[in-house]
């Protein structure tokens, strides 16, 4: 990056909302660039004096909060009046909404097996972290700082390791939801490409396991008590390559 | 047939008044025709409840308050409602010139400073800066995509800075 992308970049940064990966990058040129620094701290301070000068939020009047409370007085009133006349129909839904949902459980499996459920549900959650907004929680290529964040976050202790010297640098981590459980997800990159590691407990080895599923690549390995789903858009030889160095 | 609970309305929109009452002040310029917005705005909340499904209430109501008072501003102020053609991010990468801090701007410059921003910058910065609302919360009040959030604030700020200096009042 050079100064002209960090400036425009830097707003984003300082507001907390650059992608950790760009994020990063951002810091290492701070680090370097006298000006850019300069500019980094001025906007920080220029934010702070704008949320911190008193007199600028304006508070809502009492008047306005009884106005609210009048809206919706009167929408009570008229709740109560139907709600003895109508009692029947919403029992009636009640029961029809309920058989529904039995129904809906008992067709999904057919539909869906437990496999390819967690899949998609691994893919969607790729997919999710790089719209940007939530590739990670915390963003580090220390193992070390990675690792403790994780604590008391999970009921286990994922195993974190940076992976720079063979390709694969270790870039973050987030807590993430998959298979109805809460996950370890790693962060890791590959030349330009992301990879979600999802790590979560689970005893018994398995073979790794290669699947292809919308354009993504997907690599299902357990060992040591943990299983490890990778998702990434890296073809699968790449992928498998990672696979390895995680269940080492 | 409403899908909410008694007193949901309620628990959900109070919560937010501060906030929509702050907004409506900084889109209006004064308090009367604030308060005259942001009644309004409550009154449509309500009128449009049913098509609430839950999720970020703040967002929700703050959207109807820009809204109800865009429409206001057309109706009474026509002048103050000016689209901003935005070149999206072009305008940034040429001002290099190093930023001076707002620090020890006094309040009624700042106040006035940012009052005479354009409309757009004005509402990114106040609900990036005073609500602490998340670029993608202001996408959504403003219904505009995350990159023209960006670009409003990073211009938004270089012109009250601007504005500020000349003003001599840092």
């Amino acid at each position: 990056m050079n100064c002209a992308d960090i400036r425009r970049l830097l707003h984003a940064h300082v507001d907390g909302e650059l992608d950790a990966a760009n994020s990063l990058e951002l810091e290492r040129h701070l680090k370097t660039c006298a000006e850019c620094a300069t500019e980094a701290k001025s906007l920080r301070s220029f934010s702070a004096a704008l949320r911190e000068a008193p007199g600028l939020y304006s508070r809502a009047p009492a008047s306005l909060r009884n106005h609210v409370r009048e809206l919706a007085g009167e929408s009570k009133g008229e709740s109560r009046a139907r709600g003895t006349d109508l009692s029947w129909l919403w029992k009636f839904f009640a029961v029809g909404a309920t058989a529904f949902v039995l129904l809906t459980l008992v067709l999904r499996p057919a539909g869906m097996s437990e496999r390819d459920q967690l899949l998609n549900e691994a893919v969607a959650g790729h997919v999710r972290s790089l719209m940007v907004e939530h590739l990670m929680d915390v963003a580090s290529s220390d193992q070390h700082t990675v690792k403790p964040w994780f604590d008391g976050k999970l009921d286990f202790a994922p195993d974190v390791k940076d992976f720079a010297a063979d390709g694969f640098p270790l870039v973050g981590g987030r807590l993430d939801y998959l298979g109805g459980r809460a996950v370890a997800a790693l962060v890791y990159k590959h030349n330009k490409h992301f990879i979600n590691v999802f790590v979560w407990p689970e005893t018994g080895d398995m073979k790794p396991e290669t699947t292809n599923l919308r354009g993504y690549s997907i690599i299902n390995t357990a060992a040591h008590g943990l299983r490890y789903c990778l998702v990434s858009d890296l073809n699968a030889k790449e992928l498998g390559d990672l696979a390895g160095l995680c269940e080492k | 047939m409403s899908a909410h609970e008694p007193g949901q309305f309620e628990r959900i929109v109070l919560p937010h008044l501060d906030a929509a009452y702050n907004l409506a002040r900084w889109l209006a310029g004064n308090d009367h025709d604030a308060e005259d917005i942001a009644q309004e705005a409550c009154a449509r909340a309500f009128r449009f409840f049913d098509g609430y499904r839950g999720g970020d209430g703040r967002s929700w109501l703050l959207a109807i308050v820009r809204n109800t008072a865009y429409s206001w501003l057309k109706k009474n102020r026509p002048s103050a409602v000016v689209t901003i053609h935005e070149d999206e991010l072009a305008e940034i990468e040429d001002h290099n010139a190093a930023t001076s801090a707002v620090h020890g701007a006094d309040t009624a410059a700042l106040h006035a400073a940012l009052e005479t921003l354009p409309l757009e910058f004005r509402e990114a910065l106040v609900l990036r800066e005073l609500e602490g609302l998340s670029y993608k919360e202001i996408a959504e009040v403003a219904e505009v995509p995350v990159g023209t959030v960006m670009s409003r604030l990073a211009r938004g700020r270089r012109q009250l800075q601007d504005s500020l200096n000349r003003k001599g009042a840092v």
